[in-house]
């Protein structure tokens, strides 16, 4: 087995990743987006019943849904009073769908400024001069997006977990979060959504010629997370921890597919073409 | 002198344009290569070519005994190149620049501490070392392009077309340290370029490049050769006396005498000739205000190549007509 030039490909990923810490354009979306989907909108949702007088009329349009749901996806709320109700839901149930934004919009993100940042600042040609093989280019490119949005993801999860158990506490009276519904979500679906992002970016960014380019034609990987938002807020589709096992290893094989594909589009002699 | 690039009938198409064909060269270890031709000719696809970043559709090559289709990265860690593009990371620092591409080449830690500071001090740079590079000038951003091309001590230089877009002030200092890095320091370079100014001063061999087709390869001085087999000495004469065109025929090795304004024009088969030539005008009577053997530069052996290969174009489009 060869030896990787891996002091080279960490290199390259300490540097882009010291350049996205210099651009605003780059680093502010990936802060606001975790920080307005795990800590505002949650506290907001949790906070509403308090400003709702009547809590039980609202809720009887979601009871068709709450009967939908499997028991053992929100433990307890059978018997639980309506605001504990609405605090279950919304926070353990409807909010599942969104924390699958952050990996996506992460990778994305990093992805496009990493490959085709190199484009756009005319920095490519340097950059395949170097003495690293085309696999070793392209896995430092993976990395520096793969990395970052793994851990944002973590971090994302820990800051939601807290958050939400600290604003729901008064009302639920325990901690109730993670609920069963949220380990595959966290640590096998967002990972798998995250590969499958990165390899469609890489795909985007080795023909995309400027950042927002890449940016806005990667915007269309949100439409399966809202088809995912829409199926499990009307009850169409409601997708249990069996069913997120399955449908995280299908998008683990879609992502590794992706990947390979990417593999083949970003090699030297094509890239060196769009110098 | 061991050869340090060699190649052989090397070939590259893009859909049904070959952007490099047929070349065959060598360059010599420590030798400045220049490679001239206008733009497209095929010079950046050649270097290219030769550091395994693009592969060849025919022909092959060897890189300091590599081969670049299958040792692309050896070859890579052990030449430097300038790119047309300075393609520095504007957002870092010259010293973040030099510490990345160092890394990237395998440099140790502390050996690369201090060889940065010896090129910034070398490339005048110094001073602006912790400034970002995208507040350089051009000048500047060529120079710490050269620097980063040098930080691993490379066996080769690729220089492609290192004072395009450079005002004159900035091309000399480029073109100084080129010289210094040539004559001081023994390193290979290979230039491309389409300044014939620059080449004449820094390259001891020169390959005409055309429409990806090498045209000629030598000295400036064997071209100049290979064109005009003749030599011509310009005789400044005042009050030349009758019969000096027979005196001056009569000269072993002179062939030719003719008049050019006030300039007598000898055509000689050597410049050894010359003294003869002098002494046998002075004893017919004339008085000798000035002789000058008449050199064809590389710019008029550029040309000369351009004409050729236009004639031979019009022939060409003639015969198929």
């Amino acid at each position: 087995m060869r030896n990787w030039n891996w002091r080279g490909m960490w290199a390259i990923v300490a540097k882009d990743l010291k350049q996205v810490r210099q651009n605003t354009m780059v680093w502010t979306p990936m802060v606001i987006l975790p920080i307005l989907l795990q800590v505002i909108l949650p506290l907001v949702m949790i906070l509403l019943p308090r400003m709702v007088s009547d809590m039980g009329s609202e809720l009887s349009d979601l009871e068709p849904l709450l009967a939908a749901i499997p028991a053992e996806l929100l433990p307890g709320i059978r018997e639980a009073s309506p605001e504990v109700v609405w605090v279950m839901l919304t926070s353990a149930y409807l909010f599942a769908p969104f924390f699958l934004l952050i990996p996506m919009m992460v990778t994305s993100i990093l992805a496009a400024d990493s490959i085709v940042g190199e484009k756009e600042r005319k920095t490519l040609e340097g950059l395949l001069y170097l003495p690293l093989t085309d696999q070793e280019l392209y896995l430092a490119k993976t990395l520096v997006s793969i990395i970052p949005a793994l851990v944002i993801t973590l971090v994302s999860f820990l800051l939601y977990t807290l958050v939400v158990n600290a604003a729901g506490y008064g009302v639920v009276g325990r901690v109730f979060f993670p609920t069963p519904l949220w380990w595959p979500l966290v640590f096998w679906l967002a990972p798998a959504v995250a590969v499958a992002a990165l390899g469609a970016t890489v795909l985007i960014s080795s023909r995309a010629t400027t950042y927002v380019q890449a940016q806005q034609s990667s915007g269309l990987l949100v439409l399966p997370v809202v088809a995912w938002m829409v199926s499990q807020a009307t009850g169409v589709f409601i997708m249990g921890p069996g069913m997120m096992m399955l449908v995280g290893t299908l998008i683990w094989a879609i992502g590794i597919w992706l990947i390979w594909l990417g593999s083949k589009t970003l090699s030297r002699s094509r890239l060196i073409s769009q110098v | 002198m061991d050869t340090i690039i060699e190649t052989q009938s090397l070939g590259r198409q893009f859909g049904s344009h070959w952007a490099v064909r047929d070349l065959t060269l060598s360059v010599g270890r420590g030798q400045v290569f220049g490679f001239l031709g206008p733009n497209g000719a095929g010079k950046t696809t050649t270097v290219r070519l030769l550091n395994g970043i693009l592969q060849p559709s025919a022909g092959s090559a060897q890189v300091l005994s590599l081969d670049p289709i299958e040792k692309g990265t050896q070859i890579r860690r052990r030449t430097g190149v300038l790119t047309e593009n300075p393609s520095l990371y504007e957002s870092l620092t010259a010293r973040q620049n030099l510490r990345f591409f160092g890394t990237v080449y395998g440099v140790e830690p502390e050996i690369l501490s201090q060889r940065i500071e010896a090129l910034l001090t070398r490339f005048g740079l110094l001073q602006r070392g912790d400034d970002k590079t995208g507040t350089y000038s051009r000048g500047m951003k060529q120079r710490l392009a050269i620097a980063r091309a040098l930080i691993h001590e490379p066996e080769i230089l690729f220089l492609d077309e290192p004072t395009s877009g450079l005002d004159p002030a900035a091309s000399r200092d480029v073109l100084d340290l080129v010289q210094e890095l040539a004559q001081r320091l023994g390193h290979t370079i290979f230039i491309c370029t389409h300044n014939l100014v620059e080449a004449e001063k820094l390259c001891d061999v020169v390959g005409v490049i055309h429409q990806g087709s090498l045209r000629a390869v030598g000295s400036p001085e064997q071209l100049a050769r290979q064109l005009w087999q003749r030599n011509v000495l310009e005789l400044d004469l005042r009050g030349s006396p009758e019969g000096l065109r027979s005196t001056l025929l009569a000269v072993p090795g002179v062939t030719g005498v003719a008049y050019e304004g006030e300039l007598t024009l000898v055509d000689i088969a050597d410049e050894e000739v010359t003294p003869a030539v002098t002494q046998a005008a002075v004893s017919a009577g004339a008085r000798v205000y000035g002789v000058h053997l008449r050199r064809h530069g590389l710019e008029d052996v550029y040309f000369a190549l351009e004409q050729e290969q236009a004639d031979t174009s019009d022939k060409e489009g003639a015969s198929h007509a």
